[in-house]
């Protein structure tokens, strides 16, 4: 099948690609842009491994098309923070020990910061909802939840008041 | 898997998309969300040589509210639905069912005329359009038309759709005031495909009585259905306990559920009776039985 052009923008900066019409957007950012963050795990929208934030809302990578991008913004876990400077829910998550093999660790930071970003006071019972759309079978969701608990104050949560 | 070759068209409206099905000959295929059918691409269940994007097509995006009906455009999103003031105000069933719909980032995507294409007999959409008498808004190549929910909801995974034919819209009739509702189902786990859940709405008259009562099964039997023999049980009585225990054996004789990997045919059929319970219960006000039914 004939290539086709799409425009997008990722983690701020506009990417022209030329993709297979048939190529997920999960597959041209890791082939085409390189940004081998965004995982993928099962390719039929059950694992949560490929989530990317599009226009500021967590969407399956795997489940969209490269050409449906076309003149969004995307956000992906490298769009987070870098090694050196870390994201608050990466350091969370790294003070928590929210993570092991890390396999299915981009989704779901690319899944809390798009929820913690629209829901700053997000409870433990919102969060636990939300990864529900991320699989992770060797850490466990314990530490995952209370990193993310920590992460919001950087989001903007405002701790109650102790009385 | 990776998805079979095909070809990719954006529609920028509602003819300009008829006229590609048109085109594609039966080998042309909508695609709204992708939710739903680009798992069934992936699993190679579908091959269609084009797919044809209608995600640009703004007119498609609009929840509209009048004197008489409520209409959801067949872009219309989970997250949407789940976050629209009107609808809380005006039908809050269907906010209150999206909670159940996948996961949080399949709402962000998954749409009201993607879902009710793939027509899952598991899933929450076609259950809604079936039990609250929806009406499904089609356009073709002779036209639009309108159809009952009912009758273009037919099969699993078998919409009655014609190959040059796109779902526009669902339409609703308006919903009373002080309308009873209740929604439960039951799933392995958060987000999966409830392997039964029940729809119900009825209204009560100056007696406390149940008027129009209106109960839908999902993922119990090969497609969404009402259940008139549970509708009849309800009907024209007071909803209290013993009467909608009555109902729910009658949506136990009523169903008739699939056998499959998961459950057998007849733990479904006795899912059914609970979670009609379930749903009658938090229509009729009453609080959730003491045994967790």
């Amino acid at each position: 099948m004939d290539e086709i052009d799409i425009t997008l923008t990722v983690n701020g900066t506009a990417h022209i690609l030329s993709v297979s019409p048939r190529t997920t957007l999960a597959d041209a950012l890791r082939q085409g842009l390189g940004l081998t963050g965004t995982h993928v795990g099962c390719e039929h929208g059950v694992c949560g491994a490929c989530t990317v934030i599009v226009d500021g809302a967590a969407m399956r990578s795997c489940l969209m098309l490269a050409a449906q991008a076309e003149r969004h913004a995307i956000t992906t876990v490298e769009g987070l923070g870098r090694p050196e400077a870390l994201g608050p829910l990466q350091a969370a998550f790294r003070k928590h020990h929210a993570l092991q093999c890390g396999f299915c660790t981009p989704g779901f930071l690319t899944t809390l910061h798009a929820l913690l970003t629209e829901e700053p006071d997000a409870d433990a019972e919102r969060i636990r909802e939300v990864v529900s759309g991320n699989l992770c079978r060797c850490t466990g969701y314990v530490a995952i939840i209370e990193a993310a608990l920590e992460a919001r104050a950087a989001y903007g949560h405002q701790e109650a008041e102790a009385c | 898997m990776k998805l079979p070759p095909l070809q990719y068209v954006r529609a920028s409206s509602v003819s300009e998309a008829v006229d590609l099905l048109v085109q594609g000959a039966g080998d042309a295929r909508i695609l709204a969300g992708g939710q739903s059918l680009i798992p069934v691409l992936a699993f190679r269940l579908a091959a269609p040589a084009v797919l044809v994007d209608i995600g640009g097509i703004a007119d498609l995006k609009r929840i509209d509210i009048t004197d008489e009906t409520v209409t959801l455009g067949a872009l219309v999103r989970w997250v949407d639905i789940e976050r629209s003031t009107a609808l809380k105000a005006h039908m809050p069933l269907l906010p209150a069912v999206m909670a159940h719909v996948a996961h949080y980032q399949i709402r962000n995507r998954g749409t009201v005329g993607g879902s009710l294409a793939h027509c899952d007999p598991a899933a929450e959409m076609p259950g809604l359009a079936v039990t609250c008498d929806g009406t499904i808004i089609l356009e073709g190549a002779s036209g639009r038309r309108e159809a009952p929910a009912v009758e273009v909801l037919t099969g699993a995974l078998a919409a009655e759709i014609a190959e040059d034919e796109m779902i526009v819209a669902l339409r609703f009739p308006r919903w009373r005031p002080e309308r009873r509702w209740g929604f439960a189902e039951f799933a392995r786990r958060q987000g999966d495909f409830a392997m039964a859940g029940i729809v119900a709405h009825f209204d009560q008259d100056a007696d406390g009585v149940a008027r129009d009562v209106h109960i839908g099964v999902i993922g119990a039997t090969d497609r969404p259905t009402r259940l008139p023999g549970a509708e009849a049980a309800l009907e024209g009585r007071i909803p209290d306990a013993m009467t909608i225990r009555d109902a729910c054996r009658a949506v136990q004789d009523e169903v008739e559920p699939p056998e499959d990997i998961h459950a057998s045919a007849a733990y479904r059929r006795a899912l059914a009776g609970v979670m009609a319970n379930q749903a009658l219960r938090q229509a009729a006000g009453l609080p959730a039985a003491a045994n967790g039914q």
